[in-house]
């Protein structure tokens, strides 16, 4: 209450007004003392770190060689300029994460929703269940790149032998991306499942009795009471899983290696071999500025688009 | 009541010192790495002798990580006995693609090797980026000349008029065929030129091999595609590192020959990293050109299978095989600290002196007298090296490994995949190369 009262006056702390006994328990610097642990750490890992990045990202910047030129927005416009070697390597690695993101998304919210909805009816060994879906995910990612990299090889993989194909899943497009999307689905499917189970259980039974005593059908009550009811969830879910779909690094680069012909070399793998392996950081931060302004576009589309609904 | 700092105030403050930080922190940055040659003049010139400073720790990076390993360590353990209480030795030991990108960094970090092992391609790199500190009088102190080494070899490790390295061993590309699909086509040596190796193809096939020759689309495939080319009678860079000239003809020719493989069913298509040599070893294929390194996998690995290792058969016209060598190279790193130099330049010297130890572990001994010693001279990889003008090598130009992975890789990548014709890929390659080499010329200001 106090509080309010303080931001109300114009001179702050000088204000003869205001209780003695709050002045004293509530000084103008107060808020920012409770803020600093926070603060500090925001800024030494978050605010120094990016703006040290952008600085960089003007740059020349080779990590070993003395001489770091100023270059001001060149390597941007370098990155935009598709005749450039950077540029074209820029886009293509784009493209995969595009790809990957648009087909690995979708499937990874539907089909987590649908096993989360199987997973909360009541049947015998329903934790098993449970167990088994979410266990690929506690596998690392080089085991399940390595394990699937032998797995899908179309000349000597167990994939193809069993299902009697031709079909060359790690160097040919597109059934490397079948494999890519397929190989994540299985992987991290668990994860989104778990938390979508969880959204699951907080919706009140309440709300599904009175819909049945309405009469509404199962399918009605899906839509009525489930998918209302799983909206903070979903827009936590959806928000996840395009950020790491768009981060995605291991899967191609254990099981493709960027091929066929560095198609598969998403945006991450490419920044990361031209900033740690031919230690280019001045590109490789340009990259990721370039990268990061794609994913906060998506994440803000997808926050405005689940906003609208909630207001209408 | 005191004076309360503003809101203003407070943001001032503190963007301020963000500010201050932002700017020491690029301070920093910008320092890394420059300079740090100099004191390394401080250190005595090194004539052999004993080691007179005080107790020094070394770190020694390298990339032995498969057969060859066990047998650096013996070679390790015995110099830190001799020199036990003066000069202790750390072994690191990593993938050579995780050294590479790791050792710069961790040198300018002070966290990473004093002394290392690195490829000859990669010395004009890291000496054109400071990371490693010249040898020069060691190299007196060996008593090593050039008439001792493939010319090859010996030139890669002058940068700028100093020597950067001291050559340990080379390694090259080698043919590796199955003992038992030859048997039935009644050879008992891998066939060695173009007409007779078709022609065992072909033969192979028809005594039930489906696919004897499975044709990689990364690597090695690059270095089947350089040793051709080098072959037919092909260059990989003009001579001042301006130009790549794998794109000619004979360009086209050798990587016309490695897409034949598979149009003529010899190879399955689009074949996945590494498979080829999965596949060879389970007695799948036939044929499989790989590093001579691999002498050791597949002792261990794959005891069932028979076979046999040939030189790279001459498909171009004149023998020619890609190579390359792994040299001892004193750091930058060290070179803050003499008595590091100095423990180094011991250590370097007495590991060379090594060098028939070390051909047991699969590896050419880089000095020509020591390929005579009649201990290693009959171990199959040294017999490759009877003729070593077939050696070739990649040129020591600064950058020429990103030229190599960006353009050249890609391009080959791009015809084993069907994706363009050998002539189209290279092509492009080409042009993507000779921007990357002037910007290399521009970055390393030579």
């Amino acid at each position: 209450m106090s509080l309010l009262t303080r931001q109300k006056s114009p001179s702050g702390a000088a204000e003869p007004a205001a209780p003695a006994g709050a002045a004293r328990r509530m000084r103008r610097w107060t808020p920012y003392a409770f803020l600093a642990p926070y603060l500090t750490l925001f800024a030494v890992f978050m605010v120094l770190p990016i703006g040290f990045g952008f600085w960089t990202s003007l740059h020349e910047w080779d990590i070993n060689l003395p001489a770091k030129p100023f270059v001001g927005p060149e390597n941007y416009t370098d990155l935009f300029d598709p005749a450039s070697v950077d540029g074209g390597r820029f886009w293509t690695a784009m493209r995969a994460t595009a790809i990957f993101t648009l087909f690995s998304v979708p499937l990874l919210i539907v089909l987590p929703l649908l096993v989360a909805l199987l997973m909360n009816g009541r049947f015998r060994g329903r934790n098993l269940y449970r167990a088994v879906y979410f266990a690929p995910y506690v596998l690392g990612v080089a085991v399940v790149g390595f394990l699937w990299r032998f797995l899908l090889d179309g000349n000597i993989g167990l994939v193809n032998h069993y299902l009697g194909l031709d079909v060359q899943w790690t160097t040919d497009e597109p059934p490397v991306w079948i494999a890519l999307v397929g190989v994540t689905v299985w992987w991290t499917l668990g994860l989104n499942a778990v938390i979508f189970l969880a959204g699951l259980q907080d919706i009140p039974r309440e709300l599904h009795e009175a819909a049945m005593v309405d009469g509404a059908s199962a399918w009605r009550r899906f839509l009525a009471v489930t998918l209302p009811g799983l909206r903070p969830v979903t827009v936590f879910v959806v928000n996840a899983t395009i950020l790491a779909s768009a981060n995605m690094f291991g899967q191609s680069y254990l099981i493709t290696a960027g091929a066929p012909a560095d198609r598969t070399k998403t945006a991450i793998y490419l920044i990361a071999e031209t900033g740690l392996r031919h230690f280019d950081m001045g590109t490789a931060s340009a990259m990721s500025f370039i990268l990061a302004a794609f994913l906060m576009a998506a994440s803000a589309l997808v926050f405005g688009a689940f906003r609208d609904r909630s207001r209408r | 009541m005191t004076s309360p700092l503003s809101r203003r105030s407070f943001l001032t403050l503190s963007g301020a010192t963000g500010l201050t930080a932002a700017l020491a922190a690029c301070g920093g940055g910008t320092k890394i790495g420059s300079g740090s040659t100099a004191p390394a003049s401080a250190a005595p010139t090194f004539s052999g002798g004993e080691y007179s400073g005080p107790k020094v720790t070394l770190d020694y990076w390298n990339g032995f990580t498969g057969g060859d390993g066990p047998h650096m360590r013996t070679m390790l353990d015995s110099f830190n006995k001799e020199f036990s209480g003066r000069i202790e030795v750390r072994n690191v030991t990593r993938r050579w693609e995780d050294l590479y990108p790791a050792m710069p960094t961790a040198i300018s970090a002070g966290k990473g090797p004093d002394v290392a092992i690195i490829h000859n391609d990669w010395i004009g790199t890291f000496a054109a980026r400071q990371t490693l500190v010249p040898l020069d009088d060691v190299v007196g102190a060996l008593e090593l000349t050039e008439a001792d080494f493939i010319p090859a070899v010996w030139n890669a490790g002058v940068y700028s008029g100093k020597r950067y390295s001291v050559p340990l061993d080379v390694h090259s590309l080698a043919d590796y065929w199955n003992k038992k699909h030859l048997e039935k086509i009644d050879l008992t040596e891998a066939p060695a030129d173009k007409e007779s190796y078709e022609k065992a193809l072909a033969g192979l096939k028809d005594a039930g091999i489906a696919t004897p020759f499975w044709m990689p689309n990364k690597w090695p495939a690059h270095l089947m595609f350089m040793s051709l080319l080098w072959q037919y009678g092909g260059q990989l860079y003009s001579e001042d590192g301006a130009k790549a000239l794998w794109g000619s003809d004979q360009g086209a020719e050798a990587l016309g020959w490695m897409v034949e493989q598979i149009d003529k069913g010899y190879s399955p298509a689009k074949v996945a990293i590494d498979t080829q040599y999965a596949a060879f070893k389970n007695d799948k294929v036939s044929f499989t050109w790989d590093g001579i390194w691999q002498i050791n996998d597949l002792k261990t690995n794959a005891k069932s299978l028979e076979w046999g290792m040939s030189p790279v058969p001459n498909i171009g016209g004149t023998p020619a095989v890609w190579s390359a060598s792994h040299n001892f190279v004193l750091t930058s790193q060290a070179g803050k600290d003499p008595n590091k130099v100095q423990a180094a330049k011991f250590f370097i010297d007495y590991m060379s002196r090594q060098s028939v130890e070390w051909a047991k572990a699969g590896m050419i001994p880089a000095r020509n007298s020591a390929r005579q010693d009649p201990t290693v001279a009959d171990l199959p990889q040294v017999r490759m090296a009877e003729d070593v003008s077939i050696f070739h090598f990649l040129p020591a130009l600064p950058g020429v490994g990103d030229v190599q992975s960006k353009a050249l890789e890609l391009a080959v990548a791009k015809a084993v995949l069907k994706e363009a014709s050998p002539a189209d890929a290279l092509k492009e390659g080409v042009a993507t190369a000779d921007k990357l080499l002037a910007d290399n010329k521009r970055k390393y200001g030579q």
